[in-house]
């Protein structure tokens, strides 16, 4: 097999752009909780990265992308579990999207979206889940709900992808789906104690801004990796960046009109909102189409993060108004924006007429739907077994403390003791 | 001797601290507070999110003095403290009853000195 060395350069370095993102989106969400639980919540992103590692390779890529099982496009066979017959060439990619890089830097670039995905629900039940619990579900989840969806979308044989459902990168896979999973995983495990009513307000805002950073950085590879060639990826690089520096911009403006500042909070979850809606559409569009996409995301999400509150609904960082919402609005926007360059065939405002776009809502509607759904069911039996959250007392003392034995900060100078006054080796 | 407390604005510190030592005010302590009086507190927004901050950052100030010396540290504070807005802080007296240099074990007022 004659592989092309630059692509797959680019795809391996790609892959550890994309898996530098999750250490990113743990600073990200951690800044945003309260000063006792940032630990959970860091060492719920690490352990997504372990656990989706080893379930990826022995398990769900082979679901994901491998042969189709009866060909409904439903669900991969077991044929690649374990990265057995790995040489073969990954199904359906053929004629012109035959792949030009090893399969092997295809799992691995693969595995880094796998990974993230789930993470992004660390945000949803921030402040309130059970460690283990919680990678109990994640390995659940990935199994039912994130392998079935990828392989219906990302792979050629999928039924979506067959349909001529489009997503560059995963606005579906990735975030619309970690919308909808983190709505239902939210409402199943409820509020958090006194929310909304009690301030819980970011105890660490650089953090999260460095974090938003590494994100905007990973998202290169996120974004531009998928075009799975070095040769393709320059358009949706730049795209990416478009969008979200659109995003950020629109967002502040309107914090500007709504409540008087602009905030950093803001720009940041503005640029994430601007990546996110890009992220179906990076390698379909052209200069105007990222920017109106970037602008539209980050107005929309500005407004829809205010949803929760009138749903009664504690999201707790926004994945459902930041990914679910933005992931929708950037799918369906390629039904409007896509352009016959890259995609063969034009979007409603470039003549194409609505079929693109009626597949666009047809995934939206599938994808969302499945997620919600089945999320629901595995938090409910989970809630039901072994329970999902932490005890009141653990969660009013905090989940480091509780769950982890440790503090983040040290604040006390002069014992070097924990915050509660001068300790001494046990 | 007395004990003066004062609650400050936190800028107002350094010129707090600079008029003391002018007046030959050789000790004080310095811890933050946060608190509301007529000021109030302010608001925070987060993603849209309006949050009502009850509690104001402050610092406060605390002096040992003589009797003798009370009404002239008490100006001096208050002086240099006053901006003229609202939240400038307060200034109160309380009476202490002995006192103690640990170094030296002198009492009273001698270990004012």
């Amino acid at each position: 097999m004659n592989y092309d060395s630059g692509d797959t350069a680019w795809v391996l370095a790609s892959a550890a752009l994309v898996l530098f993102m999750t250490p990113g989106l743990a600073l990200f969400y951690g800044g945003m909780v309260r000063r006792k639980n940032v630990l959970a919540m860091l060492m719920q992103n690490f352990g997504v990265m372990a656990v989706v590692s080893l379930v990826w390779v022995w398990v769900t890529y082979s679901l994901a992308f491998g042969p189709d099982w009866g060909g409904a496009g439903l669900i991969g066979t077991l044929h690649f579990a374990g990265l057995g017959h790995i040489h073969q060439a990954v199904p359906g990619y053929t004629g012109a999207r035959a792949q030009t890089i090893p399969p092997v830097a295809f799992v691995i670039f693969q595995m880094m979206f796998a990974i993230i995905t789930p993470a992004l629900l660390t945000g949803s039940g921030a402040d309130r889940m059970k460690f283990g619990t919680f990678l109990a579900f994640v390995v659940t989840w990935s199994v039912l709900v994130y392998a079935p969806i990828t392989h219906w979308v990302f792979s050629p044989e999928g039924w979506l992808a067959k349909r001529g459902a489009e997503d560059f990168a995963g606005g579906t896979v990735v975030e619309l789906n970690a919308g909808m999973a983190g709505a239902a995983l939210a409402l199943v495990a409820g509020r958090r104690r006194g929310w909304p009513r009690t301030l819980m307000r970011p105890h660490n805002i650089p953090l999260t801004m460095l974090g938003g950073g590494i994100l905007w950085f990973g998202w290169f590879g996120f974004n531009a990796g998928s075009a799975l060639s070095a040769r393709g990826a320059g358009v949706a690089f730049v795209n990416t960046n478009t969008a979200m520096a659109a995003a950020l911009l629109a967002w502040i403006a309107v914090e500007k009109v709504r409540t008087g500042k602009p905030t950093t909070l803001g720009a940041v979850s503005g640029a994430i909102a601007g990546a996110v809606a890009i992220t179906p559409a990076c390698g379909f569009v052209d200069t105007l189409g990222a920017t109106v996409i970037g602008v539209l995301a980050g107005a929309v999400a500005a407004v829809a993060v205010s949803l929760k509150f009138r749903l009664g609904l504690d999201d707790s960082l926004d994945v459902l108004a930041i990914h679910g919402v933005a992931g929708l609005l950037g799918t369906l926007l390629v039904g409007f924006f896509g352009t016959a360059a890259a995609l063969g065939r034009n979007g409603l405002f470039y003549g194409g007429g609505a079929a693109l776009l009626g597949n666009q809502a047809l995934a939206v509607l599938c994808v969302g739907v499945y997620s919600f759904a089945v999320t629901t069911g595995i938090a409910y039996a989970i809630r039901r077994t072994v329970g999902l959250r932490v005890s009141d007392e653990v969660e009013t003392a905090g989940l480091d403390l509780g769950l982890h034995e440790e503090s983040a900060y040290d604040f006390e100078a002069s014992t070097g003791g924990r915050s509660t006054g001068g300790g001494s080796l046990r | 001797m007395r004990l003066v407390t004062a609650i400050v604005k936190p800028f107002k510190l350094d010129d707090v601290k600079t008029a003391l030592q002018e007046a030959g005010i050789t000790g004080m302590t310095v811890s933050e507070a946060r608190g509301f009086g007529r000021q109030g507190g302010h608001t925070e927004v987060y993603r849209g999110a309006e949050y009502r901050i009850d509690f104001v950052p402050k610092v406060r100030i605390e002096v040992v003095v003589d009797e003798f010396d009370v009404g002239r540290v008490v100006d001096i504070i208050a002086d240099a403290a006053r901006t003229g807005r609202i939240g400038d802080g307060k200034v109160w007296i309380t009476p202490v009853e002995d006192l103690v240099r640990i170094r030296t074990g002198e009492r009273g007022a001698d270990a004012l000195r």
